[in-house]
């Protein structure tokens, strides 16, 4: 016996209307909202300066001029000098490189590690769960600073160690709402088919869970970007972080501090004014994407 | 026929959004008289869901409704909000597929009963305590007394709808609109709950909009069945079952399987949205 | 045809666990069911939500353990659960399952035609490569009726009735003795019914297989099934020829079900009250 039902006409247009797939920009715009895109906007400008400062920067970020030390806004300086004379501008260009990269390497780290705990969590089940997620609630009794403390503590002030430690303190954060969303999918009937059907436990979490958790991870460590840009600008600032005389958003609102009593805030002022507005393109960014992510489900 | 409680005339519907608009209801018309039932059948996406939120004006801002709906004389669209609030409080009831998202899990099945009525027509605990016992037992839920005083989850889906359909009969409505009110059920609960909503409605001579997929089950329950198909209604009457005329109709009851006998092989719909289209182009 | 059953069940019983910090008793699900299931037939278990039908279905597949008496397929046991990805792919091979809901039993980050490769890919006798296995995909989605056009969408691109008819190609690419289609076309509207209703009498047609056909809907049973077992609170109530005994229902609760499905004529009857 042969089939003779043909597919209705009805869904054959409709669904050559859905194949027509929208542009990127198009996408983006409909995840993040007007507001979200316009801090996108925000953020790749900052991001382009800070990745091309070594060719845009008007002047060598290190390079002192102290006949030129503290000076206001110039057609020279943009944006004036600092107490050393340095320009602050190009100051700013080359410290959003350590304060965009410093973050962005705590969440990549904590990002990978707190999904792959997530995920073994979700899909053992039982006592390894029990187990991953009492770690998990203890690391997230300690804030995130004490990791950083106690890692400069043992291996020096440096970027790098202050990164280590806060990839540690970011991990549960990340693991606790993968995890949570891990579960739901693996309750929902297409893992128990891939399940019947023999996949392997590692197939299943990475073809059936991973992609429909993927969202969401993308979600949180945007959100959690935002933290971490204040707590190594923090750290920075308490002269534990990223040592002088490297450009870093956090030193150079420390170094201003001084020169504020002077009667001399631009440099406090214009590096605090860009960590704040990082901070909030990173923040509306995640929210959106969060919101989003939540009303895929 | 007596006069009409319910008159929707020309209803339409279009859906805006930043890319398109679509038009959902594309001129509903049909009445109901006082004491009538109607029985208005649909596949999903006919619109027939989508009729009853116009009706009870709870249709997304989205949507641009236009036509007429008239509650005995009164502009269900153009009604204001204190007229709203008593038209949905008073006038009408509803039923609703899912009884247990229309109930605060918190509160017992007393508390869901009487709460509106004391807070809202200012009536005494006791008095609509007393009226909300002796309509559970109406409506066949044994110790209703005790029933007061249980929460949702302690009730079985089929219970629970007919705790339902009391809190409807205890606000003394004109028109019920029940909405698949028995498709999460069992079979048996589902006749029951029908019988129950039947005898209630004919003893109270309420009016029923009656909304469903099961054809043969609207059939059983109502004096006139309307069935829709792409936010139309394609035929009305009290004909509809036993002699069905548009071949939409014919088509849909003879793909359900019979359980007096096995065919072959279930006749396939043909109709669908260009057939419909020529078709109302030479109507 | 051999005469000797693929599936039988003795005795076979399931009880959960009461939940935590409520104070009640477990719950038996399933009660001493026993039944058999043969080559190329439809075998139906009917029965109201709460009869235990549905876990009936899912021990068979292994979604959930059995608590007492046994079950077998192929004379092989299924008692203890899958031993290994091995043991659960053999399985796989054996018996199938189609899940009630279309929309959540397929992923909706995977395209069609992946869904069914990745199914073939473990399955297929061979070692068949990437250029065969997209040939073999297409050829089984066509025989769901679903064209070449379908490989490369996704579900939330179908409608339910086409996302069905993927759930059943995706079982068919196993290659099954057994169907167990869980509630399959209870979701879908009457005019997709029928053609997922003809789809599964297509299939037996052409190839054999058997269907352990889990339904509350009578009228749809009829249609589908040879023989059904009834089943009341974890236990079977009556079984039998099924148009016999939709025609003469003796057993009461089988004639109460009977009695409660529409049809000409037909007027809603009030049982006697309900208690809970």
């Amino acid at each position: 016996m042969t089939l003779s039902i043909k597919p209705p006409v009805k869904t054959v247009k409709r669904a050559a209307v859905e194949l027509r797939q929208p542009g990127v920009l198009q996408k983006g715009y409909e995840r993040l909202g007007l507001v979200g895109t316009a801090a996108a906007a925000v953020l790749l400008v900052i991001v382009l300066a800070a990745v091309s400062a070594p060719v845009l920067a008007p002047y060598d970020p290190d390079f002192p001029d102290l006949l030129a030390a503290l000076g206001g806004p110039t057609a020279e300086h943009p944006l004036g000098t600092d107490a050393l004379g340095r320009d602050i501008l190009s100051r700013l260009m080359w410290g959003a490189r350590v304060t965009l990269a410093g973050p962005g390497l705590v969440i990549l780290l904590s990002t990978v590690v707190g999904t792959a705990l997530a995920l073994v969590a979700a899909w053992c089940g039982g006592r390894v769960d029990t187990v991953i997620s009492w770690v998990l609630d203890i690391l997230f009794a300690v804030p995130g600073i004490v990791f950083a403390l106690i890692s400069v503590a043992i291996w020096g002030p440096s970027l790098l160690t202050v990164v280590a430690g806060l990839a540690v303190a970011y991990v549960p954060y990340v693991a606790r709402v993968v995890r949570g969303a891990a579960l739901r999918e693996r309750n929902l009937p297409y893992v128990s088919a891939a399940w019947l059907q023999g996949q392997s436990g590692v197939g299943i979490t990475f073809t059936q869970i991973l992609p429909n958790v993927q969202p969401i991870v993308i979600a949180q460590a945007v959100s959690s970007l935002g933290f971490a840009v204040i707590d190594l600008a923090s750290v920075s600032f308490l002269g534990l972080g990223v040592q002088p005389p490297t450009a870093d958003l956090g030193l150079m609102v420390k170094s201003g501090f001084d020169s504020v009593l002077r009667g001399h805030p631009g440099e406090a002022i214009s590096a605090g004014v860009l960590i704040i507005l990082i901070v909030w393109c990173v923040t509306v960014i995640g929210d959106r994407l969060t919101s989003t992510a939540r009303s895929m489900r | 026929m007596s006069e009409a409680l319910l008159t929707l005339t020309d209803v339409r519907a279009v859906l805006h959004s930043r890319h398109q608009s679509q038009s959902l209801l594309n001129g509903v018309s049909f009445s109901i008289a006082k004491g009538e039932a109607l029985g208005l059948v649909g596949e999903s996406g006919s619109g027939k869901s989508l009729t009853t939120r116009a009706v009870t004006r709870m249709l997304d801002p989205a949507f641009e409704v236009s036509g007429s709906i008239s509650f005995d004389g009164a502009e269900v669209l153009s009604m204001g909000p204190a007229e709203l609030r008593n038209y949905r409080s008073r006038d009408i009831g509803m039923i609703f597929q899912d009884p247990r998202a229309h109930v605060n899990p918190v509160h017992t099945v007393g508390d869901f009963l009487t709460e509106e009525l004391v807070r809202n027509r200012g009536l005494a605990r006791e008095e609509v305590e007393q009226r909300a016992i002796t309509l559970l037992d109406e409506v066949g839920v044994r110790y209703p007394e005790r029933r007061l005083t249980q929460y949702p989850h302690e009730l079985s889906g089929g219970m629970l709808q007919r705790v339902m359909i009391a809190s409807v009969l205890l606000a003394e409505p004109r028109l019920i609109l029940a909405d698949e009110p028995t498709t999460a059920l069992d079979v048996t609960a589902q006749s029951d709950v029908m019988a129950i909503l039947d005898e209630q409605r004919r003893a109270r001579g309420l009016s029923l909009l009656f909304i469903t997929h099961d054809l043969e089950l609207a059939a059983a329950c109502c004096e006139r069945l309307a069935v829709m198909y792409a936010g139309e209604i394609v035929e009305q009457g009290a004909h509809v079952y036993e002699s069905p005329r548009h071949p939409y109709t014919i088509e849909l009851l003879g793909a359900r399987p019979s359980i007096d006998q096995r065919l072959e092989r279930l006749p396939v719909l043909q109709y669908n949205r260009d057939i419909h289209e020529q078709l109302k182009a030479e109507a | 045809m051999s005469t000797e059953a693929l599936v039988v069940a003795q005795n076979l019983r399931k009880v959960f666990p009461a939940p935590k910090g409520m104070k009640s008793e477990p719950i038996v699900a399933v009660d001493d069911v026993s039944f058999e299931l043969f080559p190329n037939e439809c075998l139906a278990i009917v029965g109201e939500s709460g009869s235990g039908k549905t876990t009936v279905a899912r021990m068979l597949v292994g979604l959930e353990t059995v608590t007492g008496g046994s079950l077998s397929v192929r004379g092989e046991d299924r008692n203890k659960g899958a031993r290994g990805l091995a043991g659960r792919r053999r399985w796989a091979r054996e018996v199938q399952y189609v899940f009630q809901d279309p929309y959540s039993s397929l992923n909706p980050r995977q395209g069609i035609g992946d869904i069914i490769q990745a199914s073939l890919s473990l399955h297929a006798p061979g070692n068949p490569g990437k250029r065969e296995l997209k040939l073999k995909a297409g050829e089984i989605l066509d025989s769901v009726g679903l064209g070449s056009a379908f490989h490369r969408k996704f579900p939330h691109q179908l409608s339910g009735g086409q996302r069905q008819r993927v759930a059943i190609a995706r079982a068919l690419a196993a290659d099954p003795a057994v169907i167990v289609l869980d509630e399959a076309v209870a979701a879908l509207d009457v005019s997709i019914q029928a053609q997922i209703l003809n789809l599964l009498s297509d299939i037996r047609a052409r190839r054999e297989v058997s269907y352990l056909f889990i339904s509350h809907d009578l009228a749809v049973v009829n249609q589908v099934s040879e023989r059904m077992i009834v089943m009341e609170q974890g236990r079977v109530v009556d079984a039998g020829n099924t148009a016999e005994l939709l025609a003469n229902p003796v057993h009461p609760y089988t004639r109460s079900l009977r009695a409660a499905v529409p049809g000409p004529g037909w007027k809603p009857v009030r049982r006697e009250r309900l208690a809970s």
